[in-house]
C-alpha cells in the first residue's frame, strides 16, 4: 500500500507533464480540427532551450520558464502561420501530412545542430524533499505539481474570463459565424496555438529536468501518449486534457512498478482503443450527432 | 469496360510488362544496374506494393489507417521465422500464407469495432494497434525480442519482387473496379449517402481493410527474406507514415500515382543518402511545401488508362484521316 502511494506520487507528477502537453493538443483540435504531430516536437524544443538559457546564460528555474514557454510560443505561431494556415480550408489528410512534415524538420534541424548527444542540466532546484507519511515528494515533484496547477487555473481564467478567450470558444463553436461577429479568426487561431505552445514549452523544461535529459527525438513518444490523454478525455475539452493527462501518467507508473514496464506503452495504446470503440467521445467530450 | 480476358488492353499490358521484366533482368545481367542500384530498385518494389495497398484503404474506402506498418510486420516475422525454420521456397511460400493468415484475423480484430469511428479518431486508433503489434513483437521470444532476427535466408530474388508488386497492382486495379471497390468508391463520396443505399459500409469497409493488410504482410515477407535481418525497429509508425507519404504525395484515390510516386520517393531518398545530415530535413520541408501547393499529390486522381489512351490515339488518327479526307 505504502509503495501504491507512492507510485501515485510518481504517476501524478509525470501525468501533469503529460496533461501540459496534451492541453495544447486539446486547445488545437478544438479550434482547427487538427492533430498537430508537430507539438511533441514543440515540448522539445522548450526542453532545449530551457538547456541553452541555463547552462550558457545562466538563468534560474523561473525565469528558465518564461523565457521557455514565450520562445515555444512563438514558435507555435510561427509553424501556424508558415504551415498551417495556408491549408485551414484543405482536407484533413493534407493538414496531418503537413504537420508530420513540420514535425520532421524541427526535429532533424535541432538535430543538425544539437548532434544526436543526450544534453543534461546544471542543478536548478535544491535537491531536498519532505516525507509525509509514506510519501516521499521531491522539490521537483512539487515544482511540477505548482507551475502545472499555476498553468492549468491560468488557462482557464483566460478561456472563460477574458475577451480573446471567449473568442477562442466562438471560433471553437463556429468559425464562420464568429467571422461574421466580428473577431478576427487568424488571430485567434494564433493565440490558440502561442498558449498550446507555450504550455509544451513548460512541459519541456519540466520533463527535461525531471529526467534530466534532452535529445532531439524527445518529442515523438510523449507527444503521442498526450495526444492519446486529450483522446481519453473527450478531445477539445480543457479539463478532459487534464484528467486523461493525470491518468495515463499514473497508468503508465503503475504498469511499470507492478507489471512489465516493456508493455507499458502498449497498455496506453490498449486503453486509447477501449476508449475509443466504448466512448469515442471521450469522457468529458460532447457526442456529436450526426447530420445529413 | 471488356469483360474478356485476351482483350486487347489486356494483352498490351502483358506485353509491357514482360518487356519491362526482359530490360530490367538484361540490365541487371549485365551489370549495368549494379547491386547498390538492384537494392534501391527491391525497395522500390516493396514501396509500391505498401502504397497501392494502403491506397485502397485511404484512397478508394477513405479510410484514414495509419496502421500499415503492423501488418508489414506481421508478414515479416511470419516469414522470417518460417525461413529460419525451412530454408527454402515452401517454406517462404508457407511463411506468405501464415502472414495472410494472421494479418486478417489482425486486421478483422482491428477493423470491425474501429472502422465505425471517423477520420482522424480512426487513424489514432489504427496507430495504436500497430504500436501494440510492434511491442508485442518487441516482447516475444519466437521474434527474439528488441535484438531482432537475424540470418533469415536470402530467398528473395527479382522476379519474385517483380511478380509480387505486379500482383499486388493487378489486385488492387481490379478492386477498384469491383463491385466491393465501387461501393468503397461509394463510401467515400458520401457515407450517409451510401448506406442509405443500401450499401453495408462496415462491411465493405473491412474487405477494403483486409485486402489491404494481406498486400502490407505479402511486402513484409519479401522484405525479409531479402534484408537478413529484422528489428522491430523497423516498423514504428514512421514507416506507416512514410507509406501514406507515398499515397498522399501521388494523390489519393490514383493507382497509377502511387506507383509513380513509390519510384519518385525511392529515388528521391537514394538521391538524398549522400546529405545524410540534411535529408529528413529537406524531406520534411518538401512535404509541407507540395501539400501548400499542389495538396492533391502530383497527378490527383487522375488514373493511367490505356484504354483511354488507345481511343484517344484512334481518334486522332480518324479525325487526322477525315480532315485529310475533307481537305482533299
Amino acid at each position: 500500500m505504502d509503495q501504491f502511494l507512492q507510485q501515485l506520487v510518481n504517476g501524478l507528477s509525470l501525468g501533469s507533464i503529460y496533461a501540459l502537453v496534451a492541453l495544447g493538443y486539446t486547445m488545437v483540435y478544438g479550434i482547427i480540427k487538427l492533430i498537430n504531430f508537430a507539438h511533441g516536437d514543440v515540448y522539445m524544443i522548450g526542453a532545449y532551450t530551457a538547456y541553452w538559457v541555463t547552462t550558457y546564460f545562466g538563468l534560474s528555474f523561473l525565469p528558465a520558464l518564461l523565457v521557455c514557454m514565450v520562445v515555444c510560443g512563438l514558435l507555435g505561431v510561427l509553424i501556424e502561420r508558415i504551415a498551417y494556415k495556408p491549408l485551414r480550408k484543405a482536407p484533413r489528410i493534407t493538414a496531418l501530412i503537413t504537420a508530420i512534415g513540420v514535425s520532421y524538420v524541427i526535429e532533424y534541424t535541432t538535430q543538425f545542430f544539437m548532434g544526436t548527444s543526450v544534453r543534461t542540466y546544471p542543478p536548478l532546484l535544491p535537491n531536498q524533499s519532505w516525507t509525509f507519511g509514506p510519501i516521499t515528494i521531491t522539490y521537483l515533484q512539487f515544482v511540477i505539481f505548482s507551475v502545472t496547477l499555476v498553468l492549468c487555473v491560468l488557462l482557464t481564467l483566460i478561456i472563460q474570463k477574458t475577451k480573446i478567450g471567449r473568442a477562442m470558444r466562438a471560433v471553437s463553436a463556429d468559425e464562420n459565424a464568429a467571422k461574421l461577429m466580428g473577431i478576427s479568426v487568424d488571430n485567434t487561431i494564433s493565440f490558440t496555438f502561442f498558449l498550446g505552445s507555450a504550455l509544451a514549452g513548460a512541459a519541456g523544461i519540466l520533463v527535461g529536468i525531471y529526467y534530466n535529459s534532452a535529445t532531439p527525438l524527445m518529442g515523438m513518444v510523449p507527444g503521442l501518449k498526450a495526444f492519446v490523454a486529450a483522446v481519453f478525455g473527450g478531445i477539445g475539452s480543457i479539463p478532459g486534457a487534464m484528467v486523461g493527462g493525470l491518468f495515463i501518467g499514473i497508468c503508465e507508473t503503475l504498469v511499470t512498478a507492478y507489471g512489465n514496464s516493456m508493455y507499458r506503452d502498449a497498455i496506453v495504446y490498449g486503453i486509447l482503443i477501449l476508449v475509443l470503440i466504448i466512448r469515442p467521445a471521450g469522457l468529458f467530450g460532447k457526442a456529436e450527432k450526426e447530420k445529413v | 469496360m471488356s469483360k474478356n480476358l485476351l482483350s486487347r488492353t489486356n494483352i498490351i499490358w502483358t506485353v509491357l510488362v514482360l518487356v519491362l521484366f526482359a530490360l530490367m533482368t538484361l540490365l541487371m545481367q549485365m551489370g549495368i544496374i549494379n547491386s547498390y542500384y538492384q537494392s534501391v530498385i527491391f525497395n522500390i518494389c516493396i514501396n509500391i506494393i505498401l502504397a497501392v495497398s494502403l491506397n485502397l484503404i485511404v484512397g478508394i474506402c477513405g479510410q484514414f489507417s495509419l496502421g500499415h506498418a503492423g501488418f508489414m510486420a506481421i508478414g515479416a516475422y511470419s516469414a522470417g521465422i518460417i525461413t529460419k525454420m525451412i530454408p527454402n521456397y515452401w517454406g517462404m511460400l508457407l511463411g506468405i500464407l501464415v502472414g495472410f493468415v494472421i494479418s486478417t484475423v489482425a486486421a478483422l480484430i482491428v477493423s470491425i469495432p474501429t472502422l465505425r469511428l471517423k477520420g482522424d479518431y480512426l487513424a489514432i486508433a489504427t496507430l495504436g494497434f500497430s504500436e501494440i503489434i510492434r511491442i508485442c513483437i518487441q516482447n516475444m521470444k519466437i521474434t527474439n525480442g528488441a535484438a531482432g532476427l537475424t540470418g533469415i535466408p536470402q530467398l528473395t530474388t527479382w522476379p519474385i519482387f517483380f511478380f509480387c508488386m505486379i500482383l499486388a497492382i493487378m489486385i488492387c486495379t481490379s478492386f477498384v473496379k469491383s463491385a466491393p471497390g465501387r461501393a468503397c468508391i461509394a463510401i467515400n463520396d458520401d457515407e450517409i449517402a451510401a448506406e442509405a443505399m443500401g450499401i453495408n459500409t462496415t462491411r465493405f469497409k473491412v474487405i477494403a481493410f483486409v485486402v489491404g493488410a494481406i498486400l502490407a504482410s505479402l511486402a513484409g515477407a519479401i522484405m525479409a527474406n531479402y534484408f537478413y535481418v529484422l528489428t522491430p525497429g523497423q516498423f514504428t509508425f514512421n514507416r506507416s507514415i512514410d507509406i501514406l507519404v507515398m499515397v498522399v504525395f501521388g494523390g489519393m484515390g490514383s493507382m497509377s500515382a502511387s506507383v509513380i510516386a513509390a519510384i519518385l520517393i525511392g529515388l528521391l531518398n537514394m538521391y538524398l543518402q549522400q546529405f545524410t545530415d540534411l535529408r529528413m530535413i529537406i524531406y520534411g520541408a518538401a512535404l509541407v511545401l507540395m501539400m501548400i501547393f499542389r495538396p492533391q499529390g502530383i497527378l490527383g486522381t487522375w488514373e493511367f488508362s490505356l484504354e483511354k489512351l488507345l481511343e484517344k490515339w484512334k481518334a486522332r488518327a480518324s479525325n487526322k484521316g477525315s480532315r485529310r479526307r475533307y481537305y482533299g
